[in-house]
């Protein structure tokens, strides 16, 4: 776990980086701006883009691991959504009971119950993920078929675990007190949980991305994404460094549970599976296997919706296939393509 | 010099339904610098991949530095001390140089009297040192490639044809680093078709033909004898070349 | 005679033959075996998914596509046959005219799938076909002045398919002969044809391209065949017999809704009854179908009366109520693809090859 090594010989001036390519990252604001005129109001525009920021943190947190272990093993889990719902319903273990903690206007005592609940939800989804490597995946890699029919498979059992443990019916999760409500900013409503799931989902992405530059782990991960078996020839087990990664990226997508149940304020078992398409068109356009491509994905796909979704409220969710087919005659492999050996 | 380092028995390997390699013996004296030659498709590649793990024998048995290996995971060949580089170099190109060595160097840093010793014969890795490797040329990316394999001191290189498209004044400097290298502990098994670029630097040679060591010897002996040259690697490109008015 | 029927493609296993006879002769004879509108509302969807899931084979099993729009298909072909009759009132025109519209539709939009996602690899068009099916089962259910939304749409049938209309009086076995009845037949027939078409599709050198292609797309490329056509044919042939797979069930039901035809479940269904039944086969199809579709009737009763059985204890009570039934199969299904990637018709066929 070393991080920033210094021995850059000092003789020679570095050579300046090559310009990175930053033409992905315009496409955030570009159609931000866009949807600006469309829109009119700039009061609403401005509660419309903050809901998609936010509905974009959430999605990120969901697709990360995801899209990380595609790239580290060529595994694609279809049944990642099974950890965002039991995510979901594991923190009502905490929530449920501690209502009078969350119902008090007191932030620190919401958080403190809030904290708990993400954290058991974490451990939970994390250990899930740790079986459902070793039952579920670990005997079908290399077989793309067999992949997707298993994960589904283990999707739908999962969904109906989740019934036989929580029943059938849907279970209310109120925010805690302090969360609701909106901040007013000029003449634009901007609700507080949104600014806390951007929070959460930039605190996430920033600490991902010092993981993935700075750690010799990261570097292991990212070098691993882009040839494996070389990884193994320096002497890593690229085995356990998969397993860390798809346990964290399911611990992950059950933070995301969290706060995606918390945002809709309702738990339903589908409700996985569910979000499950926003984050393939996610991963699809960011490009299989990058972060990087990941984030940007998840808040264009959310602008998106939120954007169309006041405008032309019944073609919202169509309108993130015109963005992913639109993204992909730009760039076939996605934002960031990731270099395969 | 006498001793063997490295030792495959009678190895088979299958990929897939193909039989590539077909009963190699092979042995690596300790020290010095060992080429296998033969022409494409021979199986050199595949013999190397085998002592890495990478794919595993079906039959016969590796052994290195007195341990058996045959059946052990790469990580672990790694670790007992053999380093490999591939045909296509296997550098991250999403990294920069640095951290291209920083992963090969396993116990955290790599040391900077190494690191001054390899930039002696390989200065443009120094030039780049901040640079993503998937921006450097081919030559630089080899030489990429091998200083990841010697950051750390290790027992046996593992090489696999270097100077494969590569311009003669790069290959003139590898040459040099082989040269460098040699005086070091570190035993080197390198795979050619070049002859050219060998008979300087070997010390023994083996020759390999449909997945079968068909000759092994000291390196002086195939170089000085035309007539064996001519039968062992009258089928490879280079000779045939030569050949050529 | 039964050879160019089947186009060559044997059973190549007696317990099998046996089987597949059974449904045959079941399926044939359900009318006049079978009292009260549930059974024969079984049979009846039996043959629709016999076409639904052997066109879906096509893609899985001998073309090695994983496609999650097979519903998207059937339901275009439901609504398609559904809205016309809505809206055109009951005529056999309406039915031809709702027919070519669904398969022009389908065929557009499986060619625009598959060349846009076919080029690159099968999970990318897993990931492709889930987003565009899901986004189509909203659209469905939003556009609710012209599809009905979440009620979907009652038609009627042309008045010979109507149950008060009677062929001629009197009665054969027992069995007044309405329209009810020649409605079966005319879904059983169709069925029939469609399956016996996709029989002779697979068994055609097209086919054995396909499988070609699905055991190594390398050398199939090299050999000279443009994979991206053949798996996008493949792709359009099965869209189209699933659409027609729709417009027989909404002829069968007289009604067109997202839930009878575009949800998630129905194409989990198909899933499983490819896997289990054998995949690379189409008589899989045919064995998965009728069991699964005859367990997902009757079963569920059984297992509804473990659950009262089991009422005293919390957690097992839960596990085998009616509505975890696809808990089970879910478990099933995971097992099958470990233990049993040819399913029954593989198991059946191995002990004589």
């Amino acid at each position: 776990m070393s991080t920033t090594v210094q021995t850059i010989p000092a003789a020679e001036a570095p050579l300046p980086k090559l310009p990175a390519d930053y033409k992905p990252l315009l496409l955030v604001p570009a159609l931000a701006l866009l949807a600006l005129p469309l829109i009119g109001d700039f009061p609403a525009w401005v509660t419309l883009t903050v809901a998609g920021l936010a509905m974009g943190m959430m999605i990120f947190l969901m697709a990360s691991g995801l899209t990380l272990v595609f790239g580290l093993m060529d595994v694609l889990n279809f049944g990642h959504g099974a950890f965002v719902a039991v995510g979901a319903f594991t923190a009502t273990f905490v929530l449920l009971p501690m209502q009078n903690w969350l119902q008090v206007d007191s932030v620190v005592m919401n958080l403190a119950a809030l904290g708990l609940a993400i954290l058991l939800a974490m451990v939970v989804t994390g250990c899930l993920g740790w079986i459902f490597e070793r039952v579920i995946i670990m005997p079908v890699y290399g077989q793309h078929l067999k992949q997707i029919l298993i994960t589904m498979g283990g999707l739908i059992v999962a969904e109906q675990l989740i019934h036989v443990v929580w029943g059938p019916d849907q279970i209310p999760l109120p925010l805690p007190a302090s969360f609701r409500g909106a901040i007013i900013l000029g003449e634009a409503a901007v609700e507080k949980y949104r600014l806390i799931a951007v929070a959460v989902g930039l605190a996430v992405f920033i600490a991902m991305s010092l993981v993935l530059n700075r750690t010799k782990i990261g570097l292991l991960i990212r070098a691993g994404v882009e040839n494996g078996e070389m990884v193994e020839a320096l002497g890593y087990r690229i085995r356990r460094l998969f397993v860390g990664v798809f346990v964290a990226g399911s611990a992950l997508a059950g933070l995301g549970g969290v706060m995606w149940g918390l945002y809709k304020e309702v738990l339903t078992a589908a409700m996985g599976s569910e979000i499950m398409v926003p984050v393939f068109i996610v991963i699809i356009i960011g490009g299989l296997g990058s972060v990087g491509g990941c984030f940007i994905g998840a808040l264009l796909v959310a602008l998106m919706a939120n954007y169309t979704g006041f405008l032309v409220p019944k073609v919202a969710l169509a309108s993130n296939i015109l963005l992913m087919v639109a993204i992909l005659l730009w760039r076939p492999q996605g934002l960031y393509p990731v270099a395969k050996r | 010099m006498s001793e063997a380092l490295l030792r495959l028995a009678g190895v088979h390997t299958h990929i897939g339904q193909y039989h590539i390699l077909q009963g190699v013996d092979l042995t690596v004296p300790k020290g010095g610098l060992t080429v296998l030659l033969g022409r494409n498709g021979a199986g050199k590649t595949t013999t190397l991949r085998t002592i890495m793990g990478l794919w595993h024998a079906s039959r016969g048995s590796v052994s290195f530095d007195g341990q058996d290996i045959t059946r052990r995971a790469t990580p672990d060949i790694s670790c007992a001390g053999i380093a490999y580089v591939p045909e296509n170099m296997g550098i991250f190109s999403d990294l920069t140089v640095r951290e291209n060595l920083v992963l090969a160097a396993r116990r955290g840093e790599p040391e900077r009297a190494r690191l001054d010793w390899i930039f002696g014969f390989f200065p443009a890795l120094k030039k780049f040192w901040n640079q993503a490797a998937g921006t450097l040329s081919g030559g630089q990316k080899q030489m990429l490639a091998i200083a990841r394999a010697i950051v750390e001191p290790r027992k046996l290189l593992l090489v696999d044809e270097p100077t494969k498209g590569l311009a003669p004044a790069i290959v003139q400097s590898l040459i040099n680093a082989f040269r460098e290298l040699k005086s070091t502990e570190t035993t080197i098994l390198l795979v050619e078709q070049n002859f050219n670029f060998v008979r300087s630097l070997g010390d023994s040679v083996a020759v390999m033909d449909d997945g079968r060591i068909v000759y092994s010897g000291p390196m002086a002996e195939l170089a000085e004898d035309r007539h064996l040259q001519q039968r062992l690697l009258g089928l490879s490109l280079d000779a045939h070349q030569q050949r050529l008015p | 005679m039964l050879t160019r029927l089947l186009s060559g493609d044997f059973p190549r296993s007696r317990f099998l033959a046996l089987a597949l006879l059974i449904v045959f002769l079941g399926l044939a004879v359900a009318p006049f075996a079978l009292s009260g509108a549930r059974p024969l509302n079984v049979a009846a969807t039996i043959c629709v998914f016999i076409v639904l899931v052997a066109s879906y084979d096509l893609l899985l099993g001998y073309t090695g596509i994983v496609s999650f729009a097979h519903t998207m298909f059937y339901g275009i072909g439901a609504y398609g046959v559904g809205l016309s009759l809505y809206s055109l009132g009951p005529s056999w025109g309406a039915i031809l005219l709702g027919l070519t519209i669904a398969l022009v539709v389908s065929l557009a939009l499986a060619l625009v799938i598959g060349l846009f996602s076919l080029r690159v690899r099968a999970i990318f068009y897993a990931m492709i076909t889930l987003a565009v099916a899901s986004a189509f089962a909203i659209l469905a259910s939003q556009l609710s002045d012209f599809t009905g939304g979440e009620d979907g749409r009652t038609f009627r049938l042309p008045e010979m398919l109507t149950p008060g209309y009677t062929l001629f009086e009197g009665e054969i076995f027992g069995t007044s002969i309405n329209g009810r009845l020649l409605t079966y037949y005319l879904v059983f027939v169709s069925a029939v044809a469609l399956f016996l078409f996709l029989l002779r599709v697979v068994n055609s050198p097209f086919g054995r391209v396909l499988q070609a292609i699905r055991e190594n797309d390398f050398r199939a490329e090299a050999l000279g065949y443009r994979t991206v056509v053949y798996r996008t044919i493949a792709n359009c042939l099965a869209a189209l017999l699933a659409t027609c797979a729709g417009a027989l069930m909404a002829l069968w039901l007289r009604y067109t809704g997202p839930q009878t035809t575009l949800s998630f479940t129905i194409m989990m269904d198909i899933l499983l009854m490819v896997v289990i039944g054998g995949m690379g086969t189409l008589y899989g199809a045919v064995v998965g179908a009728a069991l699964f579709i005859l367990a997902q009737n009757y079963l569920q009763e059984l297992t509804g009366q473990a659950s009262h059985a089991l009422a005293g204890v919390p957690l097992l009570a839960n596990l085998f109520h009616p509505d975890r039934w696809l808990l089970w199969l879910g478990v099933l299904f995971v097992l099958s693809v470990y233990f049993f990637p040819t399913g029954i018709v593989g198991k059946l066929r191995k002990p004589n090859p």
